[in-house]
């Protein structure tokens, strides 16, 4: 043994925080969603059932940690804030069908798996920021590419998954080739490079970088919030935010979801938990403390949200526009959407 | 001397006497073996990297070729162009400054030259966007100052471009350059300098002349690391919007989940990279690069005073005001906001403890490591133990989340065997152990910085001469003991610094750390990332400054260490 693997063990022992095996009180969650987001839901669940949450939040990761994991992977709910990525997951044979008249009864039928491999919890728009006083109260996505916005759009990376969600999306709707004229037409109106986060598009609108954006409808509860400090209210004020629609179709929705892992050792907690998540009382912490759109439209989403009008989602099918993903995110390496 | 390049060894005793015929030659495979051990357990995530690769098709690559690699391809040799330029100019213009010469100031600045280093690339870019964006301080009192009203009415540069990012990533990695190159000034250059000066030559002419040629392979193995972290950088490039390679890696394996073809490409870039460093040895081959084997004399400081002091004192003071005072000062500002409008999370502390714990470790797995490979090459110098020597380097020439994902497989293979050999001698499994524990990730810490200890190890013990080895032997040491007794405390200048940097790198570690670390297990940096993904900035700052604040210990011993000149 050299030297170096006798101080990994020392590490083993030292590191050691957390038993790898969970008791039957508990229960892990492998999460892409950011913890500070999560934490509420997770606590106000142990509160109620008494389960221990262990977390950790992988970004990117999720798949090849669980595939290597194998059958004495540790996870037992996979939650994930793309349906591309929670597709991916059941497709390599990570999750595991669920049963509960709980989970059947609460989601729409379109927005969970009929086989019971996936579930969403919650919903979100990718919506559009426009400069307060731009006259403009209505927008079609296919309208980003006209000439009339020339340098004047802000948008992340074209690479992102909400971005490629969005054009998977329009590939559905429209075709293939339309969806590179139009993408085409986007980045030509780009008033600077794709890039940052959804946030910024507010930011940059009030900094007269640009006039208009895509980004999602939650960052808009979370910057009135104040939630990331009062600077980001001043950004938020700057804009109003529109629900787009494509023409032929309503306003471009993602899902966070969530799935048991195949090999989950606590697979009663685990749907618990799922059962826990669609309950009315925490979508109402969805839409209060997270600004998503619950399951339910009866449920009310945050003031802070509906103030904006009310989100009419495109029927779609997710798993329709999932197909196009590879083929979306090519298009905008192929349009040079980035560069 | 710190960092400086191993080369220097095979050198540095020519003519001299080669190594003595061992005592007892027996023992001298089993460093040899440690050595090798060392290089394998650092390929092990190449290797599996190339089974991954293997295991896809090239259907990728049409795609790549037209798409993807033109761009990447001139963004990344634009932007490690310009930082290396950036990097080189500062780190061995100030290193000349604080060494050469003497003004008011110099022994502050000679230390508050390495603060950047305290600084990651990703916080250097967060805050650098909110200072100079047009909503930000810095443009607003501009529009103020013209009478502007609106930033609508007057555009000014954008800190997300090429320009902005070469020199942002410049501004905090310049250091290595800087750490390595003054080290050279102190302890090699001063005999033939004077020399120099005693032939006439102008301070400024020694400096160019012969000062800059004599330190070219520290600023090489300086220039080394800023390029390694420049190219794996992916928090500041995506940021700013750099589409380097690591980029279009990450690209392909996260948006179009082809693992396989982000793997072929990663391993094609570490080819480039392993190609160039070759290249530049082969360039180098001629060369000699001599030390002395008394104890050097440092150069004695030219007096400065009046304008040529306060030009001199400038110099040092901009890139630190630029590098480390002003994004500090940031974010004490927005940590301060957040702290008495929420207070500290406790959970803050935690983390802070996790990050020291874990940097401690993996700073001493590699420095251990470093120490083994560096003295088998010593003991018997080769093709083997030179091999190794390079092998072990590797891991740093590639990105942090591609090492990890490589990784994972052997990791998770030695999981399962332990859990099942638990499971038949005793009936009951242990679990994921290494992923569990953190042991995983401990590991790719040190896979990931073995480069910075290697190459600090080899030229420390080089600075060695090979007549106390002699001597070792004549009075019957075997080779542990000759470590213990000689090689230990006379490299123990070479090791602090090489501990220092690989503490400080680990601390900042993000990519390799959020992959591989064991359920609610929060570093400082992973609590950074994650508030930063969801827009609490403020929250993320008293994180970010905690992670700037342990990195400055480290920076402040780093300078102790490099200021007492010779071992």
């Amino acid at each position: 043994m050299t030297p170096a693997t006798w101080l990994h063990f020392a590490a083993a022992t030292l590191l050691a925080g957390v038993p790898a095996l969970a008791s039957a009180q508990e229960l892990n969650l492998y999460t892409t969603r950011e913890p500070g987001l999560v934490q509420p839901l997770l606590d106000a669940f142990t509160a109620q059932s008494g389960v221990k949450v262990n977390t950790i939040f992988l970004k990117d990761g999720l798949t090849e940690r669980v595939g290597q994991e194998g059958d004495k992977s540790p996870a037992d709910v996979l939650m994930t804030v793309d349906f591309g990525k929670l597709v991916e997951l059941v497709d390599l044979g990570m999750t595991q069908p669920v049963t509960s008249d709980a989970l059947t009864a609460a989601i729409p039928a379109h927005l969970r798996d009929p086989g019971g491999n996936w579930f969403a919890l919650s919903l979100r728009a990718r919506v559009l920021y426009a400069a307060k006083d731009l006259d403009l109260t209505e927008f079609h996505y296919e309208q980003l590419a006209d000439p009339e916005w020339q340098g004047r759009v802000c948008i992340r990376s074209g690479q992102h998954p909400y971005n490629v969600a969005l054009i998977s999306s329009y590939i559905a709707h429209h075709g293939e080739a339309a969806a590179e004229e139009w993408l085409t037409g986007v980045k030509g109106n780009l008033a600077r490079k794709a890039g940052g986060g959804d946030r910024d598009v507010a930011r940059d609108i009030m900094g007269g970088i640009c006039d208009i954006g895509i980004a999602n409808s939650y960052y808009m509860g979370q910057m009135l919030s104040g939630n990331g400090g009062p600077e980001q209210i001043e950004w938020a004020n700057a804009v109003k935010m529109i629900y787009p629609t494509f023409e032929n179709g309503g306003t471009q929705v993602n899902i966070t979801g969530a799935a048991v892992a195949k090999y989950a050792p606590n697979p009663e907690q685990a749907v618990q938990l799922l059962e826990y998540l669609v309950s009315p009382e925490a979508q109402k912490i969805y839409a209060e403390a997270n600004f998503e759109h619950p399951l339910d439209p009866q449920v009310e989403v945050s003031e802070l949200i509906g103030q904006f009008g009310t989100l009419v989602p495109d029927e779609m099918p997710l798993t329709e526009i999932n197909t196009h993903r590879a083929a979306a995110s090519a298009l905008a390496e192929k349009v040079g959407f980035d560069n | 001397m710190t960092l400086a390049d191993p080369h220097i060894q095979s050198r540095t005793f020519r003519p001299g006497s080669p190594l003595p015929r061992p005592v007892r030659r027996r023992l001298r495979p089993l460093w040899s073996a440690g050595a090798v051990a060392v290089a394998a357990l650092v390929c092990l995530p190449v290797l599996s990297l190339v089974v991954i690769a293997l295991g896809g098709g090239l259907s990728l690559w049409p795609h790549l070729l037209a798409n993807v690699l033109p761009v990447a391809l001139q963004d990344t040799a634009l932007l490690l162009g310009g930082v290396g330029l950036m990097t080189v100019t500062i780190g061995t213009a100030t290193a000349w400054l604080v060494s050469a010469y003497d003004f008011p100031g110099r022994r502050l600045m000679e230390w508050a030259l390495l603060l950047p280093l305290a600084v990651p690339t990703y916080i250097v870019a967060y805050a650098y966007l909110d200072i100079l964006h047009p909503v930000g301080p810095v443009q607003t009192a501009i529009r103020e100052v013209l009478g502007y009203a609106s930033p609508r009415d007057l555009r000014l540069w954008d800190v997300r471009s090429m320009t902005g990012c070469i020199l942002l990533l410049g501004l905090v990695l310049y250091p290595y350059v800087y750490l390595t190159t003054r080290a050279m000034f102190l302890t090699q250059a001063a005999n033939v300098i004077e020399a120099a000066r005693t032939l006439g030559t102008p301070r400024g002419r020694v400096f160019l002349r012969v000062a800059l040629p004599m330190a070219r392979p520290a600023i090489v193995v300086g220039l080394s690391l800023v390029l390694m972290e420049t190219l794996n950088d992916i928090g500041a490039s995506e940021f700013l919007g750099a589409r380097t390679i690591t980029i279009a890696v990450y690209n392909t394996w996260v948006n179009r989940s082809d693992l396989p073809g982000a793997a072929q490409l990663s391993l094609v870039m570490l080819v480039i990279v392993a190609g160039t460093v070759m290249l530049e040895r082969w360039a180098r081959r001629s060369q000699r690069y001599a030390s002395s084997v008394q104890r050097p004399r440092p150069m004695a400081p030219v007096r400065l005073r009046g304008l040529p002091a306060g030009a001199a004192l400038l110099a040092c003071v901009l890139p630190v005001i630029f590098g480390f005072v002003a994004p500090a000062l940031y974010l004490v500002d927005q940590a301060w906001a957040r702290i008495s409008f929420a207070g500290i999370s406790p959970r803050i502390w935690a983390e802070a403890g996790n990050t020291l714990g874990l940097a401690l470790i993996a700073s001493a797995v590699v420095i251990a490591a470093g120490l083994l490979v560096g003295f088998a090459a010593r003991l018997r110098p080769g093709a083997v133990t030179t091999g190794a020597a390079r092998l072990s380097t590797i891991g740093y020439a590639l990105p942090g989340t591609v090492l990890a994902i490589g990784l994972l497989p052997p990791v998770l293979a030695v999981d399962h065997l332990l859990d099942d050999t638990a499971l038949a001698l005793f009936g009951s499994g242990i679990g994921l152990v290494m992923m569990g524990s953190g042991a995983a990730l401990a590991y790719a810490l040190a896979v990931r910085f073995m480069a910075i200890s290697t190459g600090g190890l080899e030229s420390g013990l080089a600075r060695i001469p090979s007549s106390l080895d002699q001597a070792a032997r004549t009075l019957g040491q075997r080779p542990a003991g000759m470590l213990r007794l000689i090689h230990l405390p006379l490299s123990k200048t070479a090791i602090a610094a090489a501990a220092l940097l690989v503490f400080v790198d680990c601390v900042k570690e993000l990519p390799a750390t959020l992959l591989l670390r064991p359920l609610n297990f929060e570093t400082l940096a992973t609590h950074l990332y994650g508030e930063a993904a969801r827009g609490t900035y403020e929250e993320a700052a008293i994180a970010a400054l905690i992670i700037v604040l342990v990195g400055m210990l480290p920076v402040a011993l780093l300078a102790r260490v490099g200021r007492s000149p010779g071992r």
